[in-house]
Protein backbone atom coordinates (compact mmCIF):
# COMPACT_ATOMS: atom_id res chain seq x y z
CA UNK A 1 0.00 0.00 0.00
CA UNK A 2 1.54 3.30 -1.02
CA UNK A 3 1.13 6.65 0.65
CA UNK A 4 -1.38 7.88 -1.87
CA UNK A 5 -3.83 5.01 -1.47
CA UNK A 6 -3.38 5.22 2.29
CA UNK A 7 -4.61 8.79 2.21
CA UNK A 8 -7.47 8.06 -0.18
CA UNK A 9 -8.65 5.12 1.88
CA UNK A 10 -8.47 6.98 5.17
CA UNK A 11 -9.78 10.31 3.95
CA UNK A 12 -13.55 9.79 4.42
CA UNK A 13 -13.01 8.41 7.91
CA UNK A 14 -10.61 11.16 9.00
CA UNK A 15 -12.69 13.91 7.37
CA UNK A 16 -15.58 12.99 9.65
CA UNK A 17 -13.23 13.97 12.47
CA UNK A 18 -13.06 17.54 11.19
CA UNK A 19 -16.73 17.99 12.12
CA UNK A 20 -15.95 16.77 15.64
CA UNK A 21 -12.89 19.01 15.88
CA UNK A 22 -14.96 21.94 14.62
CA UNK A 23 -17.63 21.09 17.19
CA UNK A 24 -15.14 21.11 20.06
CA UNK A 25 -13.59 24.38 18.91
CA UNK A 26 -16.88 26.18 18.29
CA UNK A 27 -18.25 24.93 21.59
CA UNK A 28 -15.13 26.00 23.45
CA UNK A 29 -14.89 29.42 21.77
CA UNK A 30 -18.57 30.17 22.40
CA UNK A 31 -18.34 29.03 26.00
CA UNK A 32 -15.19 31.09 26.41
CA UNK A 33 -16.94 34.11 24.91
CA UNK A 34 -20.03 33.81 27.08
CA UNK A 35 -17.96 33.42 30.23
CA UNK A 36 -15.04 35.63 29.21
CA UNK A 37 -16.97 38.84 28.57
CA UNK A 38 -18.64 39.06 32.01
CA UNK A 39 -15.34 38.09 33.61
CA UNK A 40 -13.56 40.92 31.79
CA UNK A 41 -16.27 43.40 32.77
CA UNK A 42 -16.05 42.16 36.36
CA UNK A 43 -12.30 42.53 36.39
CA UNK A 44 -12.40 46.10 35.09
CA UNK A 45 -15.50 47.48 36.77
CA UNK A 46 -16.24 45.02 39.56
CA UNK A 47 -15.63 45.43 43.27
CA UNK A 48 -12.75 43.77 45.10
CA UNK A 49 -14.32 40.33 45.69
CA UNK A 50 -15.37 40.11 42.03
CA UNK A 51 -11.94 41.13 40.79
CA UNK A 52 -10.35 38.66 43.17
CA UNK A 53 -12.53 35.77 42.03
CA UNK A 54 -11.89 36.45 38.36
CA UNK A 55 -8.19 36.71 39.12
CA UNK A 56 -8.16 33.32 40.85
CA UNK A 57 -10.07 31.74 37.96
CA UNK A 58 -7.66 33.11 35.40
CA UNK A 59 -4.58 32.02 37.33
CA UNK A 60 -5.97 28.53 37.86
CA UNK A 61 -6.80 27.87 34.23
CA UNK A 62 -3.65 29.49 32.97
CA UNK A 63 -1.57 27.46 35.37
CA UNK A 64 -2.87 23.91 34.90
CA UNK A 65 -2.15 21.92 31.71
CA UNK A 66 -5.12 21.14 29.48
CA UNK A 67 -4.25 17.45 29.64
CA UNK A 68 -4.54 17.43 33.42
CA UNK A 69 -7.85 19.31 33.23
CA UNK A 70 -9.24 16.88 30.66
CA UNK A 71 -8.52 13.88 32.90
CA UNK A 72 -9.65 15.76 35.97
CA UNK A 73 -13.01 16.70 34.46
CA UNK A 74 -13.72 13.55 32.46
CA UNK A 75 -12.59 10.84 34.85
CA UNK A 76 -12.67 12.85 38.05
CA UNK A 77 -15.64 15.21 38.03
CA UNK A 78 -17.85 13.55 35.43
CA UNK A 79 -17.08 10.09 36.76
CA UNK A 80 -17.90 11.20 40.28
CA UNK A 81 -21.23 12.72 39.20
CA UNK A 82 -22.17 9.63 37.17
CA UNK A 83 -21.53 7.31 40.11
CA UNK A 84 -23.38 9.55 42.56
CA UNK A 85 -26.42 9.80 40.31
CA UNK A 86 -26.44 6.08 39.69
CA UNK A 87 -26.05 4.95 43.28
CA UNK A 88 -28.04 7.77 44.85
CA UNK A 89 -30.96 8.25 42.46
CA UNK A 90 -30.82 5.37 40.04
CA UNK A 91 -30.20 7.80 37.19
CA UNK A 92 -27.95 6.47 34.47
CA UNK A 93 -26.20 9.12 32.42
CA UNK A 94 -22.98 9.05 30.50
CA UNK A 95 -21.04 12.20 29.85
CA UNK A 96 -19.26 11.97 26.53
CA UNK A 97 -15.58 12.75 26.01
CA UNK A 98 -16.79 15.37 23.55
CA UNK A 99 -18.62 17.19 26.33
CA UNK A 100 -15.57 17.04 28.58
CA UNK A 101 -13.38 18.42 25.80
CA UNK A 102 -15.79 21.30 25.05
CA UNK A 103 -16.16 22.16 28.71
CA UNK A 104 -12.46 22.04 29.55
CA UNK A 105 -11.28 23.88 26.45
CA UNK A 106 -14.10 26.40 26.98
CA UNK A 107 -13.15 27.04 30.59
CA UNK A 108 -9.49 27.45 29.70
CA UNK A 109 -10.36 29.71 26.79
CA UNK A 110 -12.63 31.78 29.04
CA UNK A 111 -9.57 32.59 31.14
CA UNK A 112 -7.61 33.75 28.10
CA UNK A 113 -10.56 35.45 26.42
CA UNK A 114 -11.32 37.39 29.60
CA UNK A 115 -7.84 38.85 29.40
CA UNK A 116 -8.28 39.70 25.72
CA UNK A 117 -11.52 41.57 26.48
CA UNK A 118 -10.09 43.20 29.59
CA UNK A 119 -7.26 44.61 27.52
CA UNK A 120 -9.69 45.82 24.88
CA UNK A 121 -11.92 47.54 27.45
CA UNK A 122 -8.94 49.19 29.09
CA UNK A 123 -7.68 50.38 25.72
CA UNK A 124 -10.78 52.57 25.31
CA UNK A 125 -10.51 56.19 26.40
CA UNK A 126 -11.96 56.75 29.90
CA UNK A 127 -14.07 59.54 28.48
CA UNK A 128 -16.35 57.05 26.72
CA UNK A 129 -17.83 55.82 29.99
CA UNK A 130 -17.88 59.34 31.42
CA UNK A 131 -19.82 60.68 28.47
CA UNK A 132 -22.31 57.81 28.71
CA UNK A 133 -22.77 58.36 32.44
CA UNK A 134 -23.19 62.08 31.89
CA UNK A 135 -26.17 61.32 29.64
CA UNK A 136 -27.88 59.42 32.45
CA UNK A 137 -26.92 55.91 31.49
CA UNK A 138 -26.47 53.34 34.24
CA UNK A 139 -23.11 51.60 34.33
CA UNK A 140 -24.52 48.39 32.92
CA UNK A 141 -26.27 50.21 30.09
CA UNK A 142 -23.12 52.17 29.27
CA UNK A 143 -21.08 48.98 29.25
CA UNK A 144 -23.57 47.23 26.98
CA UNK A 145 -24.22 50.04 24.51
CA UNK A 146 -20.97 52.02 24.50
CA UNK A 147 -18.06 50.02 25.92
CA UNK A 148 -18.58 46.47 24.67
CA UNK A 149 -19.47 47.31 21.05
CA UNK A 150 -16.13 49.08 20.80
CA UNK A 151 -14.11 46.65 22.91
CA UNK A 152 -15.36 43.60 21.01
CA UNK A 153 -14.32 45.17 17.72
CA UNK A 154 -10.84 45.85 19.03
CA UNK A 155 -10.64 42.29 20.37
CA UNK A 156 -11.26 40.50 17.07
CA UNK A 157 -7.58 40.06 16.02
CA UNK A 158 -6.58 38.70 19.43
CA UNK A 159 -9.71 36.55 19.49
CA UNK A 160 -8.77 35.13 16.11
CA UNK A 161 -5.38 34.26 17.53
CA UNK A 162 -7.03 32.54 20.49
CA UNK A 163 -9.20 30.61 18.03
CA UNK A 164 -6.17 29.24 16.22
CA UNK A 165 -4.62 28.17 19.53
CA UNK A 166 -7.79 26.43 20.72
CA UNK A 167 -8.13 24.68 17.36
CA UNK A 168 -4.69 23.17 17.63
CA UNK A 169 -5.03 22.43 21.35
CA UNK A 170 -8.20 20.51 20.56
CA UNK A 171 -6.01 17.68 19.25
CA UNK A 172 -5.22 16.85 22.86
CA UNK A 173 -8.84 15.75 23.29
CA UNK A 174 -7.92 12.53 21.53
CA UNK A 175 -6.59 11.18 24.84
CA UNK A 176 -10.21 10.87 26.02
CA UNK A 177 -11.18 8.98 22.89
CA UNK A 178 -13.04 11.85 21.25
CA UNK A 179 -13.50 10.97 17.60
CA UNK A 180 -11.83 14.10 16.29
CA UNK A 181 -9.13 14.45 13.62
CA UNK A 182 -6.19 13.39 15.75
CA UNK A 183 -7.90 10.37 17.32
CA UNK A 184 -9.06 9.08 13.94
CA UNK A 185 -5.66 9.63 12.33
CA UNK A 186 -3.95 7.85 15.19
CA UNK A 187 -6.40 4.96 14.88
CA UNK A 188 -5.80 4.47 11.16
CA UNK A 189 -2.06 5.08 11.29
CA UNK A 190 -1.47 2.54 14.01
CA UNK A 191 -3.23 -0.13 11.94
CA UNK A 192 -1.83 0.68 8.48
CA UNK A 193 1.63 1.81 9.62
CA UNK A 194 1.32 4.72 7.16
CA UNK A 195 2.31 7.28 9.78
CA UNK A 196 4.01 9.79 7.52
CA UNK A 197 1.24 10.43 4.96
CA UNK A 198 -1.58 10.19 7.46
CA UNK A 199 -0.17 12.60 10.05
CA UNK A 200 0.71 14.93 7.18
CA UNK A 201 -2.92 14.72 6.17
CA UNK A 202 -4.00 15.57 9.72
CA UNK A 203 -1.63 18.51 9.74
CA UNK A 204 -3.06 19.77 6.47
CA UNK A 205 -6.60 19.46 7.78
CA UNK A 206 -5.74 21.51 10.90
CA UNK A 207 -4.04 24.05 8.67
CA UNK A 208 -7.10 24.35 6.43
CA UNK A 209 -9.45 24.73 9.40
CA UNK A 210 -7.22 27.39 10.91
CA UNK A 211 -6.99 29.22 7.62
CA UNK A 212 -10.76 29.18 7.10
CA UNK A 213 -11.48 30.41 10.63
CA UNK A 214 -8.88 33.16 10.56
CA UNK A 215 -10.10 34.30 7.13
CA UNK A 216 -13.70 34.39 8.34
CA UNK A 217 -12.72 36.42 11.39
CA UNK A 218 -10.71 38.79 9.22
CA UNK A 219 -13.80 39.28 7.12
CA UNK A 220 -15.82 40.00 10.24
CA UNK A 221 -13.19 42.46 11.38
CA UNK A 222 -13.48 44.37 8.11
CA UNK A 223 -17.25 44.20 8.13
CA UNK A 224 -17.63 45.80 11.57
CA UNK A 225 -14.78 48.26 11.18
CA UNK A 226 -15.67 51.79 12.22
CA UNK A 227 -15.45 54.20 9.27
CA UNK A 228 -12.66 56.72 9.43
CA UNK A 229 -10.14 54.49 11.18
CA UNK A 230 -7.15 53.60 9.10
CA UNK A 231 -6.37 50.12 7.68
CA UNK B 1 -45.37 91.15 40.66
CA UNK B 2 -42.53 88.74 41.01
CA UNK B 3 -39.38 89.60 39.10
CA UNK B 4 -37.31 86.91 40.75
CA UNK B 5 -35.57 84.67 38.29
CA UNK B 6 -35.74 81.03 39.25
CA UNK B 7 -32.58 79.42 40.54
CA UNK B 8 -31.81 76.33 38.49
CA UNK B 9 -28.73 75.00 40.17
CA UNK B 10 -27.31 75.65 43.58
CA UNK B 11 -24.17 74.07 44.94
CA UNK B 12 -22.90 74.65 48.43
CA UNK B 13 -19.54 74.03 50.01
CA UNK B 14 -18.23 71.31 47.68
CA UNK B 15 -15.08 69.59 48.85
CA UNK B 16 -13.14 66.95 46.98
CA UNK B 17 -9.93 65.11 47.76
CA UNK B 18 -8.10 63.33 44.93
CA UNK B 19 -4.88 61.44 45.40
CA UNK B 20 -4.54 62.67 48.97
CA UNK B 21 -4.75 66.31 47.92
CA UNK B 22 -7.72 68.56 48.56
CA UNK B 23 -8.57 69.70 45.04
CA UNK B 24 -11.82 71.50 45.89
CA UNK B 25 -11.87 73.39 49.15
CA UNK B 26 -15.40 74.60 49.65
CA UNK B 27 -16.96 75.82 46.42
CA UNK B 28 -20.43 77.33 46.31
CA UNK B 29 -22.43 78.98 43.56
CA UNK B 30 -25.94 79.71 42.46
CA UNK B 31 -26.96 79.60 38.83
CA UNK B 32 -30.18 81.25 37.71
CA UNK B 33 -32.26 80.30 34.74
CA UNK B 34 -30.84 81.57 31.46
CA UNK B 35 -27.54 82.54 33.01
CA UNK B 36 -24.08 81.87 31.61
CA UNK B 37 -21.48 81.53 34.34
CA UNK B 38 -17.86 81.69 33.32
CA UNK B 39 -15.31 79.68 35.27
CA UNK B 40 -11.77 80.85 34.77
CA UNK B 41 -8.43 80.39 36.44
CA UNK B 42 -5.02 78.80 36.15
CA UNK B 43 -4.65 75.22 35.04
CA UNK B 44 -4.87 72.80 37.95
CA UNK B 45 -7.12 75.15 39.89
CA UNK B 46 -9.93 72.59 40.02
CA UNK B 47 -12.31 73.73 37.26
CA UNK B 48 -12.66 70.30 35.65
CA UNK B 49 -12.94 68.63 39.04
CA UNK B 50 -15.70 71.05 40.03
CA UNK B 51 -17.69 70.49 36.84
CA UNK B 52 -17.38 66.73 37.25
CA UNK B 53 -18.48 66.99 40.87
CA UNK B 54 -21.56 68.94 39.79
CA UNK B 55 -22.89 65.95 37.84
CA UNK B 56 -21.28 63.43 40.20
CA UNK B 57 -18.91 61.92 37.65
CA UNK B 58 -16.69 62.53 40.65
CA UNK B 59 -18.77 62.25 43.81
CA UNK B 60 -18.04 65.19 46.11
CA UNK B 61 -16.73 64.31 49.57
CA UNK B 62 -18.81 67.02 51.12
CA UNK B 63 -21.32 69.63 50.01
CA UNK B 64 -24.84 69.70 48.63
CA UNK B 65 -26.31 70.22 45.20
CA UNK B 66 -29.84 71.40 44.45
CA UNK B 67 -31.60 71.30 41.10
CA UNK B 68 -34.72 73.43 40.87
CA UNK B 69 -34.69 73.76 44.63
CA UNK B 70 -34.61 70.08 45.53
CA UNK B 71 -31.50 68.40 46.79
CA UNK B 72 -29.91 65.70 44.68
CA UNK B 73 -29.28 62.46 46.55
CA UNK B 74 -26.62 60.93 44.38
CA UNK B 75 -26.41 57.71 46.37
CA UNK B 76 -29.82 56.78 45.02
CA UNK B 77 -29.03 55.45 41.56
CA UNK B 78 -32.38 56.22 39.95
CA UNK B 79 -32.30 59.76 41.22
CA UNK B 80 -28.71 60.21 40.06
CA UNK B 81 -29.52 58.99 36.53
CA UNK B 82 -32.58 61.24 36.35
CA UNK B 83 -30.49 64.21 37.51
CA UNK B 84 -27.76 63.57 34.96
CA UNK B 85 -30.32 63.55 32.15
CA UNK B 86 -31.10 67.13 33.12
CA UNK B 87 -27.49 68.28 33.35
CA UNK B 88 -25.64 68.28 30.03
CA UNK B 89 -21.88 67.89 29.92
CA UNK B 90 -19.47 69.04 27.23
CA UNK B 91 -15.93 67.72 27.54
CA UNK B 92 -12.69 69.28 26.43
CA UNK B 93 -11.88 66.27 24.24
CA UNK B 94 -15.47 65.73 23.00
CA UNK B 95 -15.83 62.10 24.07
CA UNK B 96 -18.09 61.23 21.17
CA UNK B 97 -18.95 57.54 20.99
CA UNK B 98 -16.45 56.38 18.41
CA UNK B 99 -18.50 53.47 17.06
CA UNK B 100 -21.59 55.56 16.28
CA UNK B 101 -22.19 58.06 13.51
CA UNK B 102 -23.14 61.63 14.35
CA UNK B 103 -26.87 60.93 14.29
CA UNK B 104 -26.60 57.88 16.57
CA UNK B 105 -24.27 59.74 18.91
CA UNK B 106 -27.06 62.23 19.45
CA UNK B 107 -29.94 59.76 19.46
CA UNK B 108 -28.55 56.88 21.51
CA UNK B 109 -29.37 58.35 24.91
CA UNK B 110 -32.82 59.35 23.68
CA UNK B 111 -33.44 55.73 22.74
CA UNK B 112 -31.71 53.93 25.58
CA UNK B 113 -32.21 56.34 28.46
CA UNK B 114 -35.41 58.16 27.56
CA UNK B 115 -36.84 55.11 25.76
CA UNK B 116 -37.97 57.22 22.83
CA UNK B 117 -38.88 55.29 19.70
CA UNK B 118 -36.07 55.00 17.15
CA UNK B 119 -37.69 57.07 14.39
CA UNK B 120 -38.71 59.85 16.72
CA UNK B 121 -35.28 59.89 18.39
CA UNK B 122 -33.69 60.09 14.94
CA UNK B 123 -35.86 63.06 14.02
CA UNK B 124 -34.96 64.83 17.21
CA UNK B 125 -31.26 64.08 16.71
CA UNK B 126 -31.40 65.42 13.17
CA UNK B 127 -33.05 68.59 14.41
CA UNK B 128 -30.30 69.13 17.00
CA UNK B 129 -27.56 68.49 14.45
CA UNK B 130 -29.24 71.01 12.18
CA UNK B 131 -29.22 73.49 15.04
CA UNK B 132 -25.41 73.21 15.34
CA UNK B 133 -25.00 73.39 11.56
CA UNK B 134 -24.25 69.75 10.86
CA UNK B 135 -27.35 68.51 9.06
CA UNK B 136 -25.14 67.32 6.19
CA UNK B 137 -22.83 65.30 8.45
CA UNK B 138 -25.30 62.99 10.16
CA UNK B 139 -23.87 59.81 8.61
CA UNK B 140 -20.25 60.53 9.40
CA UNK B 141 -18.38 58.84 12.23
CA UNK B 142 -16.31 60.76 14.79
CA UNK B 143 -13.06 59.75 13.09
CA UNK B 144 -14.37 61.40 9.91
CA UNK B 145 -15.14 64.75 11.57
CA UNK B 146 -12.93 67.72 12.39
CA UNK B 147 -12.46 68.73 16.01
CA UNK B 148 -14.88 71.60 15.69
CA UNK B 149 -17.50 69.35 14.14
CA UNK B 150 -16.99 66.76 16.87
CA UNK B 151 -17.52 69.34 19.56
CA UNK B 152 -20.68 70.57 17.83
CA UNK B 153 -22.01 67.00 17.68
CA UNK B 154 -21.33 66.70 21.40
CA UNK B 155 -23.27 69.91 21.99
CA UNK B 156 -26.15 68.53 19.93
CA UNK B 157 -25.96 65.32 21.97
CA UNK B 158 -26.33 67.32 25.17
CA UNK B 159 -29.12 69.50 23.79
CA UNK B 160 -31.19 66.52 22.67
CA UNK B 161 -31.71 65.56 26.32
CA UNK B 162 -33.46 68.91 27.01
CA UNK B 163 -31.10 69.72 29.85
CA UNK B 164 -31.90 72.36 32.43
CA UNK B 165 -28.26 73.34 32.59
CA UNK B 166 -25.18 72.52 30.52
CA UNK B 167 -21.68 72.25 31.95
CA UNK B 168 -18.90 73.02 29.48
CA UNK B 169 -15.33 72.12 30.37
CA UNK B 170 -13.02 74.18 28.16
CA UNK B 171 -15.00 73.24 25.05
CA UNK B 172 -12.56 74.90 22.66
CA UNK B 173 -9.15 74.29 24.18
CA UNK B 174 -8.49 71.05 22.29
CA UNK B 175 -9.27 72.75 18.97
CA UNK B 176 -7.06 74.21 16.30
CA UNK B 177 -7.37 78.00 16.38
CA UNK B 178 -9.32 78.19 13.11
CA UNK B 179 -11.97 75.83 14.48
CA UNK B 180 -12.63 77.67 17.73
CA UNK B 181 -14.95 80.17 16.12
CA UNK B 182 -17.51 77.69 14.82
CA UNK B 183 -17.90 76.13 18.27
CA UNK B 184 -18.01 79.44 20.12
CA UNK B 185 -20.70 80.69 17.72
CA UNK B 186 -22.90 77.74 18.69
CA UNK B 187 -22.31 78.42 22.37
CA UNK B 188 -23.06 82.12 21.94
CA UNK B 189 -26.30 81.24 20.14
CA UNK B 190 -27.24 78.96 23.01
CA UNK B 191 -26.56 81.67 25.55
CA UNK B 192 -28.67 84.15 23.57
CA UNK B 193 -31.52 81.66 23.35
CA UNK B 194 -31.58 81.45 27.13
CA UNK B 195 -29.78 78.19 27.87
CA UNK B 196 -28.43 77.99 31.39
CA UNK B 197 -24.72 77.17 31.32
CA UNK B 198 -21.56 76.97 33.39
CA UNK B 199 -18.49 77.17 31.19
CA UNK B 200 -14.85 76.80 32.06
CA UNK B 201 -12.96 78.64 29.35
CA UNK B 202 -10.01 80.81 28.52
CA UNK B 203 -11.75 82.43 25.51
CA UNK B 204 -13.00 85.16 27.77
CA UNK B 205 -13.19 87.79 25.03
CA UNK B 206 -15.97 86.08 23.09
CA UNK B 207 -18.31 85.48 25.98
CA UNK B 208 -17.64 88.50 28.17
CA UNK B 209 -20.69 90.29 26.85
CA UNK B 210 -22.95 87.31 27.52
CA UNK B 211 -22.11 86.58 31.12
CA UNK B 212 -23.16 88.43 34.20
CA UNK B 213 -20.76 86.65 36.49
CA UNK B 214 -17.21 85.44 36.17
CA UNK B 215 -15.91 83.04 38.81
CA UNK B 216 -12.16 83.06 39.21
CA UNK B 217 -10.92 79.79 40.58
CA UNK B 218 -7.53 79.03 42.06
CA UNK B 219 -6.28 76.27 44.37
CA UNK B 220 -9.72 74.75 44.73
CA UNK B 221 -11.53 77.91 45.72
CA UNK B 222 -13.49 80.65 43.99
CA UNK B 223 -11.35 83.56 45.08
CA UNK B 224 -13.05 86.27 43.05
CA UNK B 225 -16.42 86.59 41.45
CA UNK B 226 -18.46 89.33 39.90
CA UNK B 227 -19.65 90.85 36.63
CA UNK B 228 -16.98 91.15 33.91
CA UNK B 229 -17.05 94.94 33.98
CA UNK B 230 -16.09 94.80 37.64
CA UNK B 231 -13.44 92.08 37.47
CA UNK B 232 -11.91 93.03 34.13
CA UNK B 233 -12.19 96.81 33.93
CA UNK B 234 -8.96 98.65 33.22
CA UNK B 235 -8.64 99.91 36.78
CA UNK B 236 -9.68 96.71 38.50
CA UNK B 237 -7.02 95.39 40.80
CA UNK B 238 -8.02 91.75 40.61
CA UNK B 239 -6.22 88.43 40.19
CA UNK B 240 -8.73 87.70 37.48
CA UNK B 241 -7.75 90.70 35.42
CA UNK B 242 -4.06 89.93 35.82
CA UNK B 243 -4.69 86.39 34.65
CA UNK B 244 -6.72 87.50 31.63
CA UNK B 245 -4.09 90.06 30.66
CA UNK B 246 -1.49 87.31 30.79
CA UNK B 247 -3.65 85.10 28.55
CA UNK B 248 -4.05 87.93 26.07
CA UNK B 249 -0.29 88.45 25.97
CA UNK B 250 0.23 84.75 25.36
CA UNK B 251 -2.22 84.76 22.48
CA UNK B 252 -0.73 87.84 20.92
CA UNK B 253 2.71 86.33 20.73
CA UNK B 254 3.60 85.08 17.25
N1 LIG C 1 -7.75 61.61 39.61
C1 LIG C 1 -6.91 62.50 40.17
N2 LIG C 1 -6.06 62.12 41.14
C2 LIG C 1 -5.23 63.00 41.71
N3 LIG C 1 -5.18 64.31 41.40
C3 LIG C 1 -6.01 64.75 40.45
C4 LIG C 1 -6.92 63.88 39.78
N4 LIG C 1 -7.61 64.60 38.88
C5 LIG C 1 -7.16 65.85 38.98
N5 LIG C 1 -6.20 65.95 39.91
C6 LIG C 1 -5.47 67.17 40.32
O1 LIG C 1 -6.43 68.11 40.67
C7 LIG C 1 -5.99 69.42 40.36
C8 LIG C 1 -7.10 70.16 39.65
O2 LIG C 1 -7.29 69.60 38.40
P1 LIG C 1 -8.42 70.10 37.41
O3 LIG C 1 -9.73 70.03 38.11
O4 LIG C 1 -8.26 69.32 36.17
O5 LIG C 1 -8.03 71.61 37.20
P2 LIG C 1 -8.35 72.56 35.98
O6 LIG C 1 -9.49 71.96 35.21
O7 LIG C 1 -8.71 73.87 36.62
O8 LIG C 1 -7.12 72.68 35.17
C9 LIG C 1 -4.74 69.25 39.54
O9 LIG C 1 -3.65 69.57 40.37
C10 LIG C 1 -4.72 67.79 39.18
O10 LIG C 1 -3.42 67.31 39.13
MG1 LIG D 1 -9.53 71.35 33.21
Amino acid sequence: MDAFTAIIDALPYILKGTAVTAGIVIGAMVLGLIAGIPMAVGQVYGNRPVRFMVGVYVWFFRGVPVLVLLFLVYFGVFGFIEIKLRSGYGIYINFSPFMAACLVMGMVSAAYQSQIFRGAIQALPQGQLKAASALGMSDSMAIRTIILPQALRIAIPAWSNEFSIVLKDSAVAFVLGTTEIMARTHFVASRTYQHLPLYLLAGVLYFILTWMGVKALLKLEHKVRIPGYSN
Amino acid sequence: MNNNVATVLQITDIHKVLGGKEILRGVSMTVDKGELKILIGPSGGGKSTLLQCINFLLPPDQGRIFLDGSEVHFHKKAELYRYRQQVGMIFQDFNLFDHLNALDNVSIALRKVKKIHKAEAGDRAYHELERVGLSDKTDLYPAELSGGQKQRVSIARALAMDPKVILLDEPTSALDPELIGEVLRVIVDLARSGMTMIMATHQIGYVKSLTNEILFMENGRIIEHGPPEKLLSADADTRCRGFCEMLKDLVREP
